[in-house]
């Protein structure tokens, strides 16, 4: 027997909430299998299990915030327990039943003055919500704290999409903002920049578009992607994570790639081992990673599993971002847009389709060679691309 | 002697702490009207005369002011006294004791003078005593700087409550429900004192907060136990001491509920709930989602027939209702 308990799905995450359970006791399950769905201050999060066996009891029932390490479910492995029991969870705060008022107030006539409660106008100057337009449950239809709330979490919903599940732009807010404060207090950055010269590599990416499927193209990031991937081992001291004081390097290259969402924030969810795969299934990892990010249907290990991560803007935008390391990672490798830019070639000033790649790395954990190394066999990679 | 917790009552739990502070302490002494051949009129001070005899026990003349004056004069000179007042109407015959000796002979003095005097006096309705013996006259007293003001609501306060209040060098108004006396319950061997000071949440729950004290506590947690069938949570905060009052507690339960309601059977203007009230309005503002409400004694001297005198102070069904409203509005 042993725990499968809540977990942490970042360096910021405290607490999280079982939204729903989709195996049900008594149900066999694999290593890797999808038991529940954990919403956190990130949005939703798929989590899996990393044991074969029976799950024999659910102990956080749905719609209760527990904090990172309480037990969720027992599973029955077949085998002596080897892991301590732990206490039961101590719920952090039960989820509030919904409920409905009895009489949907009339709207407001022009003119009169808004009835929002002074719990309410608190939460709503802090979201920067304009509580005009929020249905009131309140005595005399006034607009009580959870109604600003509900009205935030529903603007989020429509702003997603296809999100099915809870998502709450300000706790993302929040999640990055407790993360990002972290990263910038705690790890001494060093900065890097390196133009690549990509005509090579356009030209290698055109040739290889013009014989396929519009569905099978391929973008110039999952070349940016997999040079980075493949550089990492060349420059192991970048790729891992800095704990209890000391680096932990990792043998797996696991790029964490940053998406923007489209109500707001972000997430650089892991490409398990980058470096093996071959740009066609990057390409399909990256499609599948982008849309699950946007429905919030990424999976727990997505969110931890990371090694590096990359912040890749695009073909629009800045021609170059300096990232902010995401604890407990050792670095971030940035892109800019690739643009024409004026290149020196054999003696002569040529116009060339130009990346500017950066590294920020943990000063801690290694030096400005090292990064400078890396920028330096990211360049020599793509420059091959028909290698990668 | 077993410790396992017995059946007693609020009245047997309060005879048990006079004989526990009579036994400790030979300062102490039980004075008022009744209280020893008859054994008081709620029967607090029965068999009480038979054990520590007249010098202890002592029938008084039917003059409050003149035996609460002889308990201050005892209390100035080293003695804890215990004093009893029939009701709490009676009380005010002696006010001038209460209020311009006990409470000021401390600061009148310079501090050379300590009142270390308890008063025990029934309070409240629900015993078909009329207007002259059934008002709820406490909050009163609680405007008073200089005293203490204490509502034991459970067997464990009104058995713990007394011993720390003679031991207060200030004078303590005990205020013990007429309706609590029959009051059943366990209560361990072990008990003692209590703390007079702070409130105490006497159930927990997230969707308001009640407060209250005193006779109106059991009614509160029945309210509450008939709105958690209907999914409202209620928390129930007994205030105990209603001077001072512990402002920390009830800010924090408002702040965690969002939503108040004051249940006191005294009258509402100018009442102990309006104090609360008003401090939550100036302390927690806030964190309100609705404007704290207020369950009170209908404003009419307390009626004799059963039915009237019901009807005119909160009961179950009126405080469940009145949550329900402030929880649930239509």
């Amino acid at each position: 027997m042993s725990d499968f308990c809540m977990p942490s799905l970042g360096a910021d995450m405290e607490k999280g909430t079982v939204v729903e359970w989709l195996k049900k006791p008594g149900d066999r399950i694999a290593k890797g299998d999808v038991v529940a769905v954990v919403e956190t201050q990130k949005g939703s999060f798929e989590v899996e299990v990393f044991e074969d066996g029976v799950l024999s009891e659910i102990v956080v029932a749905v719609g209760t915030e527990v904090p990172v390490g309480a037990v969720l479910a027992r599973i029955d492995s077949g085998e002596v327990a080897t892991v301590p029991a732990s206490a039961p969870p101590q719920a952090v705060m039960p989820s509030m039943p919904a409920f409905k008022p009895a009489v949907v107030p009339p709207p407001r006539p022009a003119g009169e003055r808004l009835r929002l409660s002074p719990a309410a106008a608190r939460r709503a100057a802090e979201l920067g919500v304009d509580p005009r337009g929020v249905v009131g449950s309140g005595q005399g239809g006034a607009i009580t704290l959870a109604d600003v709330e509900a009205a935030v979490a529903k603007t989020a919903r429509a702003a997603g999409g296809k999100t099915r599940r809870g998502f709450d732009p300000a706790a993302m807010r929040q999640a990055i903002a407790g993360a990002m404060a972290r990263s910038k207090r705690e790890i001494p950055h060093y900065y890097l920049g390196l133009p690549i010269d990509m005509d090579r590599a356009l030209k290698w990416l055109a040739a290889e578009n013009a014989r396929r499927d519009i569905e099978n193209r391929l973008l110039v990031g999952v070349l940016l992607l997999k040079a980075t991937a493949l550089a990492l081992k060349d420059v192991p001291e970048l790729n891992g994570f800095w704990i209890d004081g000391e680096p932990r390097l990792s043998s797996a290259v696991h790029v964490g790639w940053a998406i923007s969402l489209r109500g707001g924030g972000l997430m650089a969810p892991a490409i398990h081992d980058a470096d093996g795969k071959t740009v066609d299934q990057l390409m399909a990892a990256l499609r599948d990673l982008v849309v699950r990010a946007r429905t919030a249907r990424l999976r727990g290990s997505e969110m931890t599993d990371p090694t590096v991560t990359i912040t890749s803007l695009g073909e629009r935008g800045a021609e170059r971002v300096y990232g902010v390391i995401y604890p407990p990672q050792l670095a971030i490798v940035g892109f800019g847009a690739v643009r024409p830019a004026p290149a020196v070639l054999d003696g002569a000033v040529a116009v060339r389709p130009t990346v500017y790649a950066t590294v920020s790395g943990d000063h801690r954990a290694s030096d400005g060679v090292s990064g400078s190394r890396l920028l330096v066999a990211i360049d020599s990679r793509l420059q091959a691309p028909e290698a990668l | 002697m077993s410790t396992a917790p017995r059946k007693t009552t609020y009245r047997e739990a309060a005879r048990e702490a006079i004989r526990e502070a009579m036994l400790r302490d030979p300062r102490v002494f039980l004075m008022g009207e009744d209280v020893g051949r008859y054994g008081g009129c709620y029967a607090v001070s029965k068999g009480l005369l038979q054990e520590f005899g007249e010098e202890r026990i002592r029938d008084t003349p039917l003059s409050e002011s003149a035996f609460v004056g002889a308990g201050i004069g005892a209390a100035l000179g080293g003695m804890r006294p215990i004093v009893e007042v029939m009701s709490v109407n009676f009380s005010l015959l002696a006010l001038d004791q209460i209020v311009n000796n006990a409470a000021t002979i401390p600061h009148m003095s310079g501090g050379q003078f300590a009142v270390p005097l308890v008063m025990r006096m029934p309070t409240g309705s629900g015993r078909q005593v009329a207007a002259q013996h059934s008002h709820s006259l406490e909050g009163w007293y609680a405007h008073i700087p200089g005293l203490k003001i204490v509502a034991p609501a459970t067997l464990e306060d009104v058995r713990g409550m007394l011993w720390t209040a003679l031991e207060d060098p200030n004078p303590v108004l005990i205020f013990e429900h007429v309706q609590l006396y029959n009051m059943e319950g366990e209560l361990s061997p072990a008990a003692g004192p209590v703390p007079i000071a702070g409130a105490a949440i006497r159930r927990p729950g997230r969707d308001l907060s009640i407060i209250t004290y005193g006779g109106s506590l059991p009614k509160c947690l029945a309210a509450a136990e008939a709105l958690a069938t209907d999914g409202i949570e209620a928390e129930v905060i007994d205030l105990r001491s209603l001077r001072p009052l512990d402002d920390a507690t009830i800010m924090a339960s408002v702040a965690r509920t969002r939503r108040v309601l004051i249940v006191d059977e005294g009258w509402r203007s100018g009442g102990l709930s309006a104090e609360i009230s008003a401090r939550i309005v100036e302390q927690a503002f806030y964190e309100l989602d609705a404007p704290p409400a207020r369950l009170c004694g209908v404003e009419v001297p307390i009626p004799y027939p059963k039915h009237l005198e019901d009807a005119s102070v909160p009961q179950a069904e009126s405080i469940r209702l009145a949550a329900r409203a402030l929880v649930r509005p239509a």
